[in-house]
């Protein structure tokens, strides 16, 4: 029988969040973007004790298999980080463009979602907004009305991109169940 | 605020109205744990396939983790207050396949139900010897260990009189990003289970049994620390053994 899951709940910051956690490659960097958006309730109020974990493939898109993540040598791409929500509900990553796994798929950036309230994680995805023909055909964007559709995909910005959780409303975001789990 | 009697009847009702459908995991929405009611989405999760890179997880290695992070006892100059016990377990896929080398995360008040947290305003003592944050590599066999003391449990504000049951808060990644899993393991017996809306927010009783460690006798060690027992299973892999990133 499956461990259940049970909120991350209000006191994780002295353990989970770590220095550069959040930077997948140092900001500045050549070929760096920012990833960032805010985490807000049904109220549309921000949400401050909220973290995010990003996981994705490097810019050809491969799986990275390279360890590294909690203390950074600042060379290594290790493909994922964790970035706590401020007092205004944001959060902020730098990375890489995720390139596709498979020639012709939509590229996107898996997210999970943590937060005091939340009994359990979220899953959801942040696609890259620059290949219309592999967002239209991509199976699960395809599978969603287009009021539903539009908050999977990132919007560009000037230094990258942005995507925001809203966690409840009328522009909930997609939030993913897998077989076997939700 | 409402008093404990009130959030109890509340447990109640959902309990009841949900007996026999066997959800393993907590409700999202969940009133009596009052700080869901804006957090929680209201529409369904969407059934994905897990796509390539759903279907892997983050590495670590040695590199990422110290071996005294295994043991929260030794991190300051001195010894922690509190029952001092060994923590150990396996971490198992639904296929009960080892996840080995992977990391596990822990995070916990100290023996008088205290956070090392600036945000928790509980009038307990701090300890000048215990931070409560500990790490650590499972072994081949998926196997972790950690030596630490005895949470306390500790008031909160979701209604007048609340308490959470003794907890340590573990994060596990599996080998696919689907199987993430952050979550609390508790002590056996504990009085305060039925009365707390986090542990109930699972409502299956055999489901949320599952985040209840067993003490055993021979974790404990003669003259020196209890030990308790906990395994974690999470869901399949997606994986095949010979599929390659």
């Amino acid at each position: 029988m499956t461990t259940p899951g049970q909120t991350v709940g209000p006191f994780f910051h002295y353990a989970l969040p770590y220095p550069r956690g959040a930077e997948l490659v140092p900001p500045g960097s050549p070929g760096a973007i920012r990833l960032h958006g805010h985490v807000v309730d049904g109220n549309g109020d921000p949400v401050p004790d909220a973290l995010l974990e990003l996981w994705q493939a490097d810019p050809d898109g491969r799986v990275v298999r390279a360890g590294g993540s909690l203390r950074r040598d600042g060379w290594t791409f290790t493909g994922w980080g964790r970035a706590a929500t401020d007092a205004a509900g944001h959060y902020s990553f730098a990375t890489l463009p995720p390139g596709p796994t498979e020639p012709g798929r939509a590229p996107f950036f898996a997210l999970t979602v943590f937060a005091r309230g939340l009994t359990d994680r979220l899953c959801t995805r942040a696609y890259l907004p620059g290949d219309p023909a592999a967002l239209a055909a991509d199976p699960l964007l395809s599978g969603l009305p287009a009021e539903r559709r539009a908050t999977l995909i990132a919007t560009p910005d000037d230094r990258g991109l942005v995507f925001d959780v809203r966690l409840q409303g009328a522009r909930e975001t997609v939030f993913l169940s897998f077989p076997g789990r939700r | 605020m409402e008093k404990q009697a009130a959030i109890s009847a509340e447990i109640a009702t959902i309990e009841a109205a949900d007996a026999g459908t066997g959800t393993a995991q907590p409700r999202l929405d969940y009133p009596p744990y009052r700080s869901t009611l804006l957090r929680h989405p209201t529409k369904d999760p969407h059934h994905a396939d897990p796509e390539t890179i759903e279907r892997w997880a983050p590495c670590f290695g040695h590199q990422d983790v110290g071996e005294l992070e295994a043991d929260l006892t030794v991190q300051h100059a001195g010894v922690p207050i509190g029952e001092r016990m060994v923590v150990t377990g396996r971490v198992t896929d639904g296929d009960g396949r080892p996840v080995a080398h992977q990391l596990v995360e822990i995070w916990q008040a100290n023996a008088s139900g205290r956070y090392l947290h600036k945000r928790d305003q509980h009038p307990a003592p701090l300890d000048p010897n215990f931070t409560g944050v500990g790490r650590c590599l499972t072994d081949a066999d998926g196997t972790y260990r950690f030596v630490t003391v005895k949470p306390g449990p500790y008031p909160w504000r979701n209604h007048l009189n609340a308490w959470r049951p003794a907890h340590i808060h573990f994060s596990v990644f599996g080998t696919a990003f689907t199987q993430r899993l952050i979550t609390q393991m508790y002590f056996p017996g504990d009085p305060l289970f039925a009365l707390d809306p986090i542990y109930q927010s699972i409502t299956d009783p055999r489901a949320r049994e599952r985040l209840v460690a067993a003490y055993d006798h021979d974790v404990t060690s003669p003259e020196w620390s209890t030990g308790y027992r906990w395994d974690i299973v999470l869901t399949g892999s997606h994986q095949t053994p010979l599929e390659q990133p």
